[in-house]
């Protein structure tokens, strides 16, 4: 394996979690004085420089959606920290916040100053207690070094940050939802326009990051904009990048990656190649919504320009693999399900259209579908895409999309049999 | 009958309610602290959130009947959330789920006759590195094998035991 530098993880031991003297001996809080010596202006600037790109999934950069932040204009504004991480496939966050959780609050810090935003919420999700915790102890430790609360290491600025425990639901993890969330409303997704920035929570200006965007922001501030270009194996990329391993592999653990590292050198150094010496057969390469990726992609890097000219995404960056011996037709049916049963409801194309995908694919995996059920699946996947009033939906046909294009002849060949040519599912 | 809340607590929150612009960003909290004394919320629950809130019954229950973690139904003393998401699946979920539902002598979504255990499925609990896992209360157990799922019901049971006899 090689070994890669690391910078979220540069403090990680097994089972434990760092204290604030540890993290500031690290270099911890350098970031934040730094940060507090420039203008807020100046902060995003450097930040767009970078090239950060958000963490959570969808990959926009985070400079320049702080910079179309109305930082200037009057009276309350937020900053949210998205902690709902759940995705199936994805548990990076969690790992971060377990290991070193002051990553999170400076990062909190310089992006409050940087858009001018004095109160800052961090949505965990309930299954996240043990981060909860930590990153409580975290907040009491920073209030009382000066570096939360009013006149912040006395720059005149001051930063209140809170946690708020959610109680379930996917949904969650969507912006707009995740603020009626916070709020205390039923969380359905809004209607966008008005984009959070103009009208978030408590109709107020308000910005949304990943635990994992905020929590590389000091670094950046510590070390540079060139420095963090120069992290990224790929030189049209920025930064590393935390990769959740899970499924068929023989080491299903959490690594500090560089971007534009090869799928390859993920699964065979990393994972320790395919459990049971079997043969890769395809992997969700960030997340459950990702299309899929098959052997042929071994050498792709893996990085956000890059998956997405092969009709997939980065996502979380969470590598779900899957062994030459399982049915692609049944984890489809599986990732469906997830997404159906995860709809909130709201809208017709996600609430119909994914239960009825889930019949299809229920039909075909059990040998009871024609070719009429595979044209209707198609079509289906047609009626949903573009239609749906939130991305899970359009997430929801990321994998049904792929397993139609990559794998249709699996799909035939269990309508011919009548039935799945598995024999034993990987389940 | 066990009070819903202690009455300080009821306090605490009315406190924190008068305190802020928006008392309905409690609804949760006061929701999940209802649940964690009394072990779920019944309708008073609802009533009581309202009240204490200074916001409408109808308020809390569209929050509370929309999150999978907030029990409007009696549940037992533990409450078994099994993951059944892709990477859980991938190794074997279907072989835990059974041997839990074989075990406790329940299906999903349901309570043992000594109100012990209620079993849930529930989607992705992040740890899809330990896969599969399940979650008691709110302690994930990952890397399971029926060996180690009995000795952690055993675990429970002796540990509800104890709570019953106080």
């Amino acid at each position: 394996m090689n070994a890669y530098p690391q910078i979220l993880f540069k403090n990680r031991r097994p089972g434990e979690t760092v204290l604030l003297a540890e993290y500031e001996k690290s270099g911890g809080y350098q970031g934040l004085r730094a940060a507090l010596q420039m203008t807020p202006r100046e902060v995003c600037e450097l930040v767009k420089g970078s090239g950060l790109r958000g963490r959570g999934g969808a990959g926009f950069p985070t400079g320049i959606k702080w910079s179309f932040f109305p930082a200037e204009q009057p009276g309350d504004k937020y900053l949210v920290c998205n902690g709902d991480e759940m995705e199936p496939g994805t548990y990076k966050d969690r790992q971060l916040l377990l290991a070193d959780p002051h990553q999170l609050v400076e990062g909190m810090a310089i992006a409050a100053y940087a858009l001018q935003t004095g109160i800052g919420y961090i949505f965990l999700r309930y299954a996240y207690e043990d981060c909860s915790q930590r990153v409580e102890r975290a907040i009491e430790e920073a209030l009382a070094a000066g570096y939360l609360g009013k006149n912040i290491l006395g720059s005149g600025f001051d930063v209140e940050l809170h946690v708020h425990r959610s109680a379930g639901r996917y949904i969650l993890g969507e912006e707009t939802s995740l603020l009626n969330g916070l709020e205390g409303r039923r969380p359905n997704p809004r209607s966008k326009p008005p984009f959070p920035a103009q009208r978030g929570l408590f109709g107020r200006p308000t910005n949304v990051n990943n635990v994992e965007t905020l929590a590389t922001v000091p670094h950046i501030l510590t070390n540079g904009q060139l420095w963090f270009h120069e992290l990224a194996l790929n030189p049209e990329s920025a930064g590393t990048k935390l990769f959740g391993l899970s499924g068929h592999l023989n080491r299903t653990e959490c690594f500090e990656l560089p971007l534009g590292i090869t799928l390859r050198e993920v699964v065979e150094d990393f994972g320790g190649g395919v459990r049971g010496g079997k043969k890769f057969k395809a992997c969700l390469p960030g997340g459950a919504s990702t299309p899929y990726l098959t052997a042929e992609h071994m050498d792709l890097m893996m990085d956000f320009a890059p998956l997405e000219e092969v009709k997939s995404r980065l996502g979380t960056a969470g590598v779900t693999v899957f062994d030459e011996n399982t049915c692609m037709l049944a984890v489809t049916r599986n990732l469906n399900q997830f997404f159906a049963r995860e709809s909130c409801g709201w809208c017709t194309p996600c609430r119909d259209g994914l239960a009825t995908i889930s019949w299809l694919l229920d039909r075909l995996e059990f040998g009871q579908g024609t070719e009429a059920d595979l044209a209707m699946l198609k079509d289906q996947v047609r009626n949903i895409k573009g239609r749906s009033f939130c991305a899970l939906a359009e997430g929801a046909m990321g994998p049904v999309e792929a397993l139609l294009r990559l794998f249709e002849d699996e799909i035939i060949d269990h309508i011919k049999r009548g039935g799945c040519p598995f024999s034993k599912r990987s389940g | 009958m066990t009070e819903l809340l202690p009455q300080e607590q009821i306090d605490s929150f009315k406190a924190r309610a008068a305190a802020i612009a928006h008392p309905h960003e409690l609804i949760v909290d006061l929701l999940r602290a209802i649940q964690a004394h009394y072990g779920w919320v019944p309708d008073d629950g609802v009533l009581l959130t309202a009240a204490t809130l200074g916001v409408l019954p109808i308020e809390v229950e569209e929050v509370a009947t929309f999150y999978d973690k907030i029990f409007r139904r009696t549940v037992g003393r533990r409450v078994i959330h099994v993951c059944d998401s892709i990477c859980c699946w991938s190794i074997g979920a279907e072989m835990i789920l059974a041997h839990l539902q074989q075990s406790l002598g329940i299906g999903l979504g349901e309570t043992t006759a000594d109100g012990a255990f209620t079993l849930l499925p529930t989607c992705c609990l992040g740890a899809c590195g330990d896969a599969p896992a399940m979650m008691i209360g709110l302690t994930t157990h990952g890397r399971l094998t029926p060996e180690k799922i009995d000795e952690t019901l055993q675990r429970e049971r002796a540990a509800i035991a104890a709570e019953v006899a106080k």
